[in-house]
C-alpha cells in the first residue's frame, strides 16, 4: 500500500520559502513560551517540527496559523511581512492547519464535513442553495485521489477510522487551496497501518507543491517523510538539519535536551 | 456506487442494504410511530376518526403544536434548547392582543410587530446563552418563569385587573389579513366538492368540513421550508455543524454565534405565529396560553428523531412527531379509553423514541 521510498523534494531547497518566521518570541505574562524561533517552509517540502511535550510546538504553530500574535519577531509570507489577526486571515492567505481535533463532526456526512463553512452554492438571491450534488462529487473525487474509497458521500465521518478522518481533513485543506499545510501531531493516536497511510498522504500533498509542516514527537514518523528537521526545546530552536545529515539518535537526543536521555536509553537498552 | 473502478473497491466495505440505508434517516422513527398509532386507532377507535372531518380534528391541534415543534427541532439540531416557548406563546399573545385591542392597530401593523417583538425576546435569550456560555436549559428555564409572570402582570395592567383580554375577535373581524391566520382556507373548493358529492355533507348540502384550517397550511409550509433550509442551504449545514461540535464548526469558519441566536429568534417567531393563530381563533388571550407547550414541542421533536445532544434530527421528523401527538390527544376521545391515558401514552412514546434514537445514533456514527 505505502510506497516506502518517498520522493523527497530535492528541487525544493532552491525555491524561496512560502512562509518564513524570524526570531519569533511569544510571552504569556511572565512566561516565555517561545524565545526566538526561526523556521521556514518551502513549496513541495515536508519540514518536520520536533519537540518534546512543553517544548513550545503548539504555541509556535498557533502563532503561524494566526491564533496567537507573536510578541516579537516577524512573519514573512511569500517574501512580504504579514500580520494575521485571526485564523481566518491565515486560512485565506493559504496557511491551513489541521489541528488534533480535526474540526470534524462525527454525526455529519463526509461531504457535509468537507464543505463545512464553505459550502458551494447554486442559484441566486432567495434561491441560493447548497449545491449538494457538486459537494458530493468533489468529495468523492478528492477522497479517491487520497486513496480512500468511501461507501458514499453521505457516509458519516463517525464511521471512518482515525487515519481516514485525518486524510479527510488534509484533503479538505488541500482542496481549499492551502499553500502551506500545518499538521499537528497527525500520527500520534494512530496504529501502524493508519500511520503509514497518513504519511503516504503527506507525500502526495508534498508532490503537489504544497509546503507541509509536520509536527511530531515521534522521530521515526518524522524521518519517514521529512526533508528537513527542526528541533524545538524549551522555546528555542536547536537548529535545522537536512535529511541524511542527522541520525535518529541525534534527533532524539536533541529533543530530550541531551544527557538524561542518554542515561535512560542506557538502562532501557535502545532508542525510545 | 462506483462499480466502474473495481480496483479501488475496499473488500471490507459491505454493500448496504436498502433497509440499513433507511435506518440512517432521522425521521424513520417518527414515520414508524405514525404507522403504529394509525394501526392502534384503526383497531380501537370509532371509524369516524379517519374521515375527513376526523382528520381535520386531530390535524388542527397537531399543527399548532407542530409549528412550535419544528422551531424547537431546528434549535435542538443547532445544539440548544428553548424551554420558554410555551411562555413565549402567552407573552406574544398578550402583545398581539394589546396592539390589536387596546391600541386598535390594524393587523398589517400588529402582526409584523408581534413577530419582531418575539424575535427580540428570542435574541435576548440567545445572546445570554452565547455570551455566558451557560447551558441554554437553565437560561431558558429562567425565561419560562419570567415570560409567564410578565404575561400575567401585563394582562392585569392592560385590562385593569382581569386575567383575560377579550375583544380580539371584534378587533380583527373584517381585517384583510384575518383569513390568513384564522378560519378555514379554500371554502369555495370544499363547497364545490360537496356539490359534486365528493365530501361528506350535512343534511342541507353544506360540507361537513368547510375548508382546511389555516394552521394546517402554515404547518405544512413551515415543515417544507425548514426541511429545505436544513438539507439544501449552507445555513442548514451550519445548523448541523453548530449543534454537532461548536468548536469544530467555528474553526471551520461557521458563524456559530450568529446561527444560534438566529435559531432562538426563529423559535420565538414560531411561538408568536401560534399565539397569533390561537388568539384570533379564541377571540381573547389569557396568561395560561401555551402552558407546557415547550415540553410537548420538545417531545415531538425527539419523537421526530432529534438528539438531545444536538447535531442530528430533521424537520420532517418533528412534523410527524406532532401528528402523532395530535392523533393521540384527539384519538383517545374516539375510543372507549379514559382520556387521561393520554399522558401515560405520551411518556411511553418519548421513552421509546429516545431509546430508539440512541440505538440509531450508534449505528450512524459507527460507535461500538
Amino acid at each position: 500500500m505505502t510506497d516506502s521510498t518517498f520522493h523527497h523534494g530535492e528541487a525544493a531547497t532552491a525555491q524561496a520559502p512560502i512562509v518564513e518566521m524570524r526570531n519569533i518570541e511569544k510571552h504569556f505574562g511572565n512566561i516565555i513560551a517561545l524565545a526566538g524561533v526561526s523556521f521556514d517552509v518551502r513549496p513541495g517540502e515536508c519540514h518536520c517540527l520536533l519537540g518534546d511535550n512543553g517544548a513550545g510546538k503548539s504555541t509556535f504553530i498557533k502563532t503561524m496559523s494566526g491564533v496567537h500574535k507573536p510578541t516579537k519577531g516577524e512573519i514573512l509570507f511569500e517574501g512580504t511581512p504579514m500580520k494575521f489577526d485571526t485564523p481566518r486571515d491565515a486560512m485565506e492567505a493559504g496557511i491551513a492547519t489541521v489541528f488534533q481535533d480535526l474540526a470534524m463532526i462525527p454525526l455529519m456526512s463526509v461531504a457535509r464535513n468537507f464543505f463545512m463553512g464553505r459550502e458551494p452554492t447554486k442559484g441566486r438571491g432567495l434561491f441560493k442553495r447548497f449545491d449538494v450534488d457538486r459537494a458530493n462529487e468533489i468529495t468523492m473525487t478528492e477522497m479517491r485521489k487520497m486513496g480512500i474509497n468511501l461507501r458514499g458521500p453521505d457516509q458519516a465521518v463517525g464511521t471512518l477510522s482515525g487515519g481516514e478522518r485525518q486524510t479527510v481533513a488534509i484533503a479538505r485543506a488541500v482542496h481549499f487551496g492551502a499553500k502551506v499545510l500545518i499538521l499537528d501531531e497527525p500520527t500520534s493516536a494512530l496504529g501502524v497501518r493508519q500511520t503509514s497511510n497518513v504519511l503516504a498522504t503527506i507525500d502526495k500533498v508534498r508532490n503537489q507543491g504544497i509546503g507541509v509542516v509536520f509536527i511530531s514527537h515521534n522521530v521515526r514518523h518524522a524521518l519517514a517523510v521529512g526533508d528537513r528537521f527542526t528541533v524545538l526545546n524549551r522555546g528555542k530552536t536547536l537548529g535545522t538539519a537536512t535529511r541524511g545529515e542527522i541520525s535518529p539518535e541525534e534527533l532524539q537526543d536533541l529533543m530530550a535536551g541531551g544527557q538524561e536521555m542518554a542515561q535512560l536509553e542506557g538502562s532501557l537498552g535502545g532508542t525510545v | 456506487m462506483n462499480a466502474s473502478d473495481g480496483a479501488l473497491e475496499d473488500e471490507r466495505v459491505k454493500a448496504e442494504s436498502f433497509l440499513s440505508r433507511l435506518m440512517r434517516r432521522p425521521e424513520l422513527g417518527a414515520i414508524a410511530g405514525v404507522i403504529l398509532v394509525v394501526i392502534f386507532f384503526a383497531i380501537t377507535a370509532d371509524g369516524s376518526m379517519f374521515t375527513l372531518s376526523g382528520f381535520m380534528n386531530f390535524m388542527s391541534p397537531a399543527s399548532q403544536l407542530g409549528i412550535l415543534a419544528i422551531g424547537a427541532a431546528m434549535l435542538m439540531i443547532g445544539g440548544e434548547f428553548d424551554l420558554s416557548i410555551g411562555s413565549m406563546v402567552a407573552f406574544a399573545g398578550l402583545f398581539f392582543a394589546i396592539c390589536a385591542v387596546n391600541w386598535g392597530l390594524p393587523l398589517v401593523v400588529t402582526i409584523p410587530l408581534t413577530f419582531v417583538f418575539a424575535a427580540c425576546v428570542g435574541a435576548v435569550n440567545g445572546t445570554i446563552v452565547i455570551r455566558s456560555g451557560l447551558p441554554s436549559f437553565i437560561v431558558t428555564l429562567a425565561f419560562l418563569f419570567i415570560l409567564r409572570g410578565l404575561s400575567l402582570v401585563g394582562l392585569k395592567w392592560a385590562t385593569g385587573g382581569s386575567t383575560q383580554l377579550r375583544g380580539v375577535r371584534e378587533a380583527t373581524e373584517g381585517d384583510i389579513l384575518t383569513p390568513f391566520f384564522s378560519g378555514d382556507a379554500f371554502p369555495g373548493l370544499f363547497a364545490r366538492l360537496a356539490e359534486m358529492g365528493l365530501v361528506e355533507t350535512f343534511g342541507n348540502g353544506a360540507p361537513k368540513v368547510p375548508g382546511i384550517p389555516v394552521e394546517i397550511l402554515w404547518f405544512v409550509v413551515i415543515a417544507a421550508l425548514a426541511t429545505y433550509v436544513l438539507l439544501r442551504t449552507p445555513a442548514g449545514n451550519w445548523i448541523f455543524a453548530a449543534g454537532g461540535d461548536t468548536n469544530a464548526a467555528s474553526n471551520s469558519g461557521v458563524p456559530v454565534a450568529r446561527v444560534k441566536v438566529s435559531l432562538f429568534m426563529l423559535t420565538a417567531a414560531c411561538a408568536a405565529l401560534v399565539a397569533i393563530i390561537t388568539v384570533i381563533d379564541a377571540g381573547s388571550t389569557d396568561a395560561r396560553r401555551g402552558f407546557q407547550k415547550e415540553f410537548e414541542a420538545i417531545i415531538a421533536a425527539v419523537i421526530g428523531g432529534c438528539l438531545l445532544t444536538g447535531g442530528y434530527g430533521s424537520a420532517i421528523g418533528a412534523f410527524f412527531g406532532a401528528i402523532i401527538f395530535g392523533m393521540v390527544v384527539i384519538g383517545l376521545t374516539y375510543t372507549n379509553f379514559d382520556q387521561d391515558w393520554f399522558q401515560v401514552f405520551l411518556g411511553a412514546m418519548l421513552l421509546i423514541a429516545v431509546l430508539f434514537n440512541n440505538a440509531i445514533r450508534k449505528r450512524v456514527t459507527g460507535e461500538r
